[in-house]
Formats: C-alpha cells, structure tokens, sequence
C-alpha cells in the first residue's frame, strides 16, 4: 500500500519535472529565436547599408560644389564654402557686412547684404571683399544645370526615348504574333522552327555583332537608328518563349468557339489573346524598354554622329572626356538613373514576376 | 567602310593563337567568371536566406537589394569608378576608417579585375529574387523534422535548403559563366575602351570588339567569335551533361 502511494507519488514528481522541463525548453527555444530574428536584423541592417551606400554618394556628390569634392577627407553631406567679411572698409561694398553666397570660376563672387537697405553691387571681387572662409551644410545645384547643358541632355533623351518606343512596339508585335503562330495553330515543322528559336537564345551578341554589322554597312543604316530599332520587328528568342508558354494556359475552347464563330486567326489574335495576355504583355514591353534604355554596345558600334547619341553613349562619351568632373558626372548619371527606379516602383509586381519566371527556367 | 573580303583560309586562326593578348584576354575572362560567379551566388543567397526569414519590413529590404541590379550599366560604371578612386573614393576612405590602406583599385594591375568583382557583387538583386521565389517551395516539414532531429542551422541549410535549390543555383551558374564571358560594359567605360591598366581589363569580348571596331580587323574578330561560340558551347554542354549528379528535380525522376 504505502509502497504503491510511494511510487505513485515518485511518478507524479516525475510527470511535474517533465514538464517544467517542457516550458524549460520552451523558454530556450523561445530565447533562441529571438536571438535568431536579432541576427536576421542585424546583417539585414548591415547589408542594407552597405547596398544602398552607394546611392547616397551618387547623389550626396551630385550636390557637392567642385573644390569640395576631391578632398580628404570626404565631407558626408554636401557642405559648401561660404565667405563672410568682416566689418571693414570695404571698397566695393561700401564697408557693409555681406556673406559671399557663390564663387564663380573667375574669382568674382554673388554677395548677399546682411542689412537691409543696401545698394551697391551684387557681384564683387573677391580680393575686394577679404573674407573668412566658413564650410556650412548646402546643396550645390549647379553640378544638374551645368551637366545636362554640357552633354546635349534633351537631345539624347529623346534620341533614347524614340528607340525605346520603337523597340518596345517591335518586340510586342513581332513577338506576340510569333508566339501565336507556334502556340495556337497546328503546323508541320512548328515543334522544331521552335527548337532552333530557342537555340539562338544560345547566342552571344558578340558572336554575330561582325557578321551583323557587315550586313548594316551593306545596307547603309550606319549611324541612324535603324540597326538598333529594325531587330526589334524581327523577334527576340526569350520573349517568343515567354509569350508561348503565357498563350498555352489560354484555354483551347475560347479560340474554337470563335472560329465557329466565323473569326480568322488574325481575330482570334487580336481580340482573344492579346487582351488576355495583358499582365505578361506588360512584362515583355517593361523588360524591352529597360534593355533599350541601358544598351551600351549597340549605340556604341552604329551611332557616329554626336547629335544621334543616346543617354548611356552620352554618359560614357562625357566620363571619357571629363573623368574629373565627378560632381557633373554624378548629377547626369543620376538623372539617367531615376527614370529606371521611378519605372520599377511604379511596376514592382510585374517587374519581380518577370525575373522569378526567368528562374523557373531552370 | 569595309574592305572586300579576301580568302586567307586559316590564316587569321594561325595569328590567333599566337597572339598573347589573346591569352591574357582568355585569362581575363576566366578570372572574372570563376571568382564573380561563385561570389555573386553566394551573397545572392545569403541576401535570400535572410528575406526568407518571416520578419516586418521584407518587402523595404528585398526593394533595397534589388535596386541596384537595375541601375543602368553606364551610370553604374561611372558611380563605382567614383567609390573606387584611389585617393577620394568612398571605398578608401572606409577602409582608412579600420585603419587599412586601400588599394589603388582600377589603376592599379592586381587590383583593377577584383574590383570589378566587388562592383558585380552589388548587381545580384536579380539572382537574389530567382533564389527567393525557389525558396517557397522548399516543403517546410523537412525543416521541423530537421529541428526536431536536432539539426543545426547549418546542417538544416546544407541539406534541406541547397538541395532543394540546386535547380536555381545550377541556373544562375550557367547565366553566369555565360554573362562573364559577355562581360564588356562595364570594362569598356571604366577604362575608357582602352582595357587598361596593363591589359588587366582587356577581357575576351572587349578584346574582340576593338579588333572589330578599333583595328577593323573584322576577320580576325569573327575568328574569335568562332573561339568564344565553341567556348560557351562547350562549357554549357559539359555543365548540362554533369547537372544530373548534382541537380535535384523535387524527385521526379
């Protein structure tokens, strides 16, 4: 009797640490975890830094005055030199205090009265003026005007908008409609016509940029747009594939009823399918246009003249010419920068889509 | 513009091969391709590993690394050939910071082809969202039995997470090898088309678009055209005809 109360009791205390040891453990792991999000926070925090840093030099340097930008070392945030007389008699300003607000590049300097009621020049020497130097925080806006003004900036955006434009319709159409034909209409030879679509995908560029270019000399479109706008009418491998697969979950009922229906291929083309493909339509003229607006290889090889250069051949040819302009070369590589990101956060989803479809390739 | 062609048979291959610039050129690339790669994928995936984690603010940072990737190749050149300026830069003047002495980055031989390196590991954002997507289908009962078998995380990323990704990694190997050997934007502006200092830069396709274009030496170029095509061809062959040893398809086969 005492001997089984004795056992039941032992089993009880038994049961009891059981589970203290349960919520124990419970504790640990919940400590564990916290550790472990602490972790995911700390290297997100740290790699977040370290991505986005770059940006901000870009556009911290765009705004930086030209002697403030090569000096060690670096100022963080755009600080500007400043000159503040003294109270003095001062020939040119008539002895009034004044702060020196811009100096220009022949040694005269823009002045500002600290009284009011002053009256003589707003543009002084400055030996005239013998002031103190003083580094505060501003922006230097002049890095924008003087840049975009040095390479002609609204003619290159133009030229690059006219061949993005161009080439996004080419490769819409073109692509759009060869995927019809290889997804929605039976044909003999059709599996292997896309066999060898998809193996030019194999291709580099620089296998056939030679061969190419022989056939642009031949036909005289050097130095104008159409060796980089015609190609967009002829297809693009990746695309046509992306199309394809996108027109195959398409059910086969809605195109048989409206070839019942009486409608042509065409129709079935334009008033099925393509309104049905909105989302991945969408991604092929978004990836277009990005491809466009960066290509650096085609302008480079096809366009001569200055007055046809596109915005990245601008850039490029303007870094080669005033590598020390880093103020100047900042501001204009911003400007050909937020287009882009403007673009993605405008069309994230169809944007993150497009390259996880990329992915599933594999 | 172009000359007439002219039959020379193998001649323009016969130069070739004799060309050193040829073989740094070769060199160059291979460099590039064996270090960016595998660099690139694995910050690629540690960046994923690290969203995939279920905590607030995911879609700020996923943003955050991913940007970049899309910066336009020309303005990206010229913003890292700011930050990597040897006196100036920000990555110098970082470095100064811990107290070590930066490198003289794109003017200096050793170290123009590395820094090319560090500035392609900041473009992974595309890499990073391929892997992220892949991540989602990792079934994630393996992981609690994992846990529950007492495996570390490590053990549970080695052999639950990479596994099951194998068909992405192996993806993005193959995209990679076939980008490094593209590889030309970026060496072109930030040497100013010259491929300096000391051929470091001069990769293959840079080097065969100033024979084309700079020498207008378009058979010679077409020659390496031909070398590059069989290059990539065979590398693609080879990586496809091995993937079933180290590929795991979800067991469908």
């Amino acid at each position: 009797m005492i001997n089984k109360a004795l056992r039941q009791d032992e089993n009880h205390t038994r049961r009891r640490t059981a589970v203290e040891k349960i919520a124990v453990s419970n504790a640990a792991a919940r400590r564990k975890k916290r550790l472990l999000i602490g972790i995911t926070y700390f290297c997100l925090i740290v790699l977040g830094t370290a991505f986005t840093l770059p940006f901000f030099w870009l556009v911290s340097t765009s705004l930086k005055p030209a002697e403030r930008i090569q000096i060690w070392p670096p100022d963080i945030l755009p600080k500007r030199t400043i000159y503040i007389t003294q109270k003095m008699k001062n020939p040119s300003t008539n002895g009034a205090e004044v702060i020196v607000i811009k100096r220009n590049p022949d040694d005269t300097v823009v002045i500002t009265p600290l009284k009011p009621g002053y009256r003589g020049p707003r543009k002084v020497s400055l030996e005239c003026i013998r002031p103190t130097e003083r580094t505060v925080y501003g922006l230097e806006w002049s890095n924008y005007t003087r840049g975009l003004t040095f390479i002609p900036f609204l003619q290159q955006l133009r030229n690059t908008l006219i061949i993005c434009v161009i080439c996004v319709i080419g490769t819409l159409l073109s692509c759009s409609l060869v995927a019809y034909g290889l997804s929605k209409i039976e044909w003999k030879g059709r599996g292997l016509l896309f066999m060898i679509i998809l193996s030019t995908m194999m291709l580099p560029y620089q296998v056939i940029m030679v061969p190419v270019f022989a056939i642009f000399v031949w036909l005289g479109w050097v130095d104008t747009f159409l060796p980089l706008t015609v190609p967009a009418f002829l297809g693009n491998a990746f695309f046509i594939f992306l199309l394809r697969q996108f027109f195959m979950t398409i059910p086969r009922d809605l195109s048989e009823a409206a070839k019942l229906d009486g409608c042509t291929e065409f129709d079935i083309y334009r008033r099925i399918i393509i309104p049905l493909s909105k989302p991945a339509l969408a991604m092929v003229g978004l990836w277009t246009f990005m491809g466009a607006w960066n290509d650096f290889m085609g302008p480079l090889i096809y366009l001569v003249d200055e007055s046809k250069y596109t915005l990245s051949l601008g850039l490029a040819m303007f870094l080669g010419q005033y590598g020390n302009e880093y103020g100047m070369l900042m501001a204009v590589s911003t400007v050909v920068t937020i287009p882009i990101i403007i673009l993605f956060f405008f069309t994230q989803r169809t944007f993150i889509q497009g390259i996880t479809l990329t992915g599933l390739k594999a | 513009m172009l000359k007439p062609p002219v039959w020379v048979g193998l001649a323009n291959y016969r130069t070739l091969f004799r060309d050193p610039v040829f073989y740094t050129a070769l060199y160059n690339t291979a460099y590039y391709a064996v270090f960016a790669t595998p660099l690139g994928m694995l910050v690629a995936f540690l960046l994923a590993l690290l969203l995939n984690q279920k905590v607030k603010g995911m879609a700020v940072f996923r943003t955050m690394f991913f940007v970049p990737s899309i910066v336009p190749m020309v303005a990206g050149s010229v913003l890292w050939l700011w930050l990597l300026n040897p006196q100036y830069g920000l990555i110098n003047a970082l470095l100064g910071v811990v107290g070590i002495q930066g490198p003289g980055w794109m003017s200096d031989p050793k170290w123009a082809k590395p820094a090319l390196i560090v500035m392609s590991t900041w473009g992974v954002g595309g890499w990073m969202l391929i892997y992220l997507a892949g991540l989602q289908d990792v079934p994630q009962d393996l992981y609690e039995a994992a846990e529950i078998d007492g495996a570390s995380v490590w053990q549970r990323v080695w052999n639950i997470t990479v596994p099951f990704m194998s068909p992405h990694l192996f993806f993005t190997v193959v995209m990679g090898f076939i980008g490094a050997a593209q590889y030309f934007t970026q060496a072109y502006v930030m040497t100013n088309g010259g491929g300096g200092p000391v051929d470091s830069t001069r990769f293959f396709s840079l080097y065969l678009f100033q024979n084309a274009f700079q020498y207008w030496k378009m058979g010679y170029a077409c020659a390496m055209a031909w070398i590059l095509f069989i290059v990539i061809l065979s590398f693609t062959i080879l990586l496809f005809k091995t993937s079933a040893r180290y590929v795991y398809y979800g067991g469908e086969r």
